[in-house]
């Protein structure tokens, strides 16, 4: 059980925001963190691993206090020993990629794990390659297999998938999930992928101005249990024209545009740049293997 | 020709920026990273050199070295060193008037660096010592190499210092500017000429190879 209860004033480019939040998470969940950047998604992470001091509160993993401003106790980054997976994934630019995974070894760990991982990582083959030889994703699960050397019992993992290609994106979910269940971690993500939140965390919080304003699971925070709707998607209207009686709207959804035709008084309602939700409830839809 | 000059300036070089190397770390470092109020005074201090005649350090140098001060006498009777007109005193003076060119190629070098290098090697639990050995120095390589230049270089041309402190004896002080400068008052050009074409060449050819290096012209030998 991680309890955090953190304040602290952060400076940015907007000004100063005050950080005042509670958060509790239970050993073994995938939890989600939800916001818009700024709000202080990251530096609750910074705060849990240590790399940030909060100005007041505490925090306790298992039981174990890892800071606490009132019995002045807290603990460096390297006693703290989470998997931490940065944006940038910070991979060690001088050294090979099993190098970078050897770094992380602890005194007198056995480095069978090295091995252990390169495979599960599917990286065997790149293993001798330096890190700027790699593609986006191959870094990506460089970062994370590197984190969990040191078998950490929890791993941050900072908008990790943000700067990949849906394909690679898609894969490396499933494989954050198996890493997941495999290592028996607590993982706190940051994201802003809504597909991704729901497909991965047992707990979303999201986060605002740096205050928790909301805090459920993933499939009552984005109301999917609300509508008995067959199949929805969220889009962007981009076009509204009409046609003879009808009107037909353009959307925008992923990277698809699809056309909604819609009467009159809908149509009225609507302007281009609307965000909507496009819905079937009658009709089964078609599904086939592309 | 009087080698003794050139093997003297050479020998100075290489033991200023040896010191200089293993000195400068530890200030870059700190002023990389430090958020203290003290930064702007110390990169004052170690700037200072830069913009400062040479004649002025020396002359404090002198000033503060000599046996009839209480910091010289100090050094004179509690260590035995008299740093006044000895090559020790060179060293001394040379070291602190080159700082500024390990210092600061280092100091940028690892300002440069993203934070998430360091901050990953503190979160996999190694310590800040370890992280700058294994981590932060390897990738500053060619800040390194460029401080080591430098220095070496600086020294090799360094004139007012030396005068000032070490003077100008044959073997211990005499280095190749003052040699130079020593056969031009003697109206003895031909030898002032053999030594300017020895320090243009060399510091030519050491400045070159650090473009290059650092410029990515020797990596395309090196895959």
């Amino acid at each position: 059980m991680i309890r955090l209860n953190l304040k602290k004033t952060l400076k940015s480019i907007g000004g100063e925001m005050v950080l005042d939040l509670e958060l509790n998470i239970a050993k073994g969940q995938f939890v989600t963190l939800f916001g818009e950047s700024g709000a202080g998604k990251t530096s609750t992470l910074r705060m849990l691993s240590g790399l940030l001091k909060p100005d007041m509160g505490s925090i306790t993993v298992d039981g174990r206090t890892w800071f606490d401003s009132n019995r002045n106790i807290n603990l460096i980054p390297q006693q703290r020993k989470v998997g931490y997976v940065f944006q940038d994934y910070a991979l060690f630019p001088n050294m090979t990629v099993r190098q970078n995974l050897e770094y992380a070894l602890q005194k007198y760990q056995d480095n069978s794990i090295i091995q252990e991982l390169l495979d599960f990582a599917q990286l065997s083959e790149l293993q001798q390659r330096k890190p700027e030889t790699l593609s986006g994703g191959q870094k990506q699960r460089v970062a994370l297999a590197r984190a969990l050397v040191q078998r950490p019992e929890i791993l941050i993992l900072d908008e990790p998938l943000s700067a990949l290609d849906l394909k690679m994106r898609i894969k490396l979910q499933e494989y954050l999930l198996q890493i997941h269940k495999k290592y028996k971690l607590t993982t706190i993500l940051v994201s802003h992928d809504i597909g991704e939140i729901v497909k991965l965390s047992d707990c979303v919080f999201e986060i605002q101005n740096g205050k928790v304003i909301k805090k459920g699971t993933a499939s009552d925070f984005f109301g999917l249990n609300k509508t008995s709707a067959k199949f929805r998607f969220s889009g962007e209207v981009l076009k509204i024209e009409k046609e003879d009686v009808i009107y037909v709207i353009s959307v925008l959804i992923g990277n698809e545009i699809i056309k909604v035709v819609s009467d009159r008084t809908e149509a009225n309602e609507l302007k281009v740049g609307d965000q909507v939700l496009v819905a079937s409830k009658a009709f089964n839809p078609i599904i086939q293997k592309i | 020709m009087d080698w003794q000059p050139l093997v003297l300036t050479f020998k100075l070089a290489v033991i200023t920026t040896a010191i200089l190397f293993v000195v400068s770390i530890p200030i870059a470092y700190w002023l990389s990273n430090t958020k203290s109020k003290m930064k702007p005074v110390i990169e004052t201090l170690v700037s200072m050199p830069l913009v400062l005649p040479p004649t002025v350090l020396g002359f404090y140098m002198l000033v503060a070295f000599s046996p009839e001060n209480a910091f010289g006498n100090w050094l004179n009777e509690w260590l035995g060193i008299r740093l006044i007109f000895s090559f020790g005193g060179l060293v001394v003076a040379s070291v602190i008037y080159s700082l500024p060119f390990m210092v600061q190629p280092i100091q940028t070098g690892l300002s440069s660096l993203p934070s998430t290098l360091k901050e990953a090697s503190y979160t996999m639990g190694k310590s800040k010592l370890t992280t700058l050995v294994k981590i932060l120095l390897p990738n500053v390589k060619p800040a390194l190499l460029t401080g080591i230049v430098l220095s070496f270089a600086h020294t090799v041309g360094e004139f007012g210092v030396v005068l000032m402190i070490g003077g100008n004896m044959p073997g211990k002080t005499k280095v190749a500017s003052i040699a130079i400068y020593d056969e031009v008052e003697a109206m003895n050009y031909s030898a002032a000429n053999s030594y300017s074409l020895i320090l243009f060449s060399i510091t030519f050819i050491i400045l070159l190879m650090v473009y290059l290096t650092n410029g990515g012209y020797f990596k395309r030998f090196v895959p």
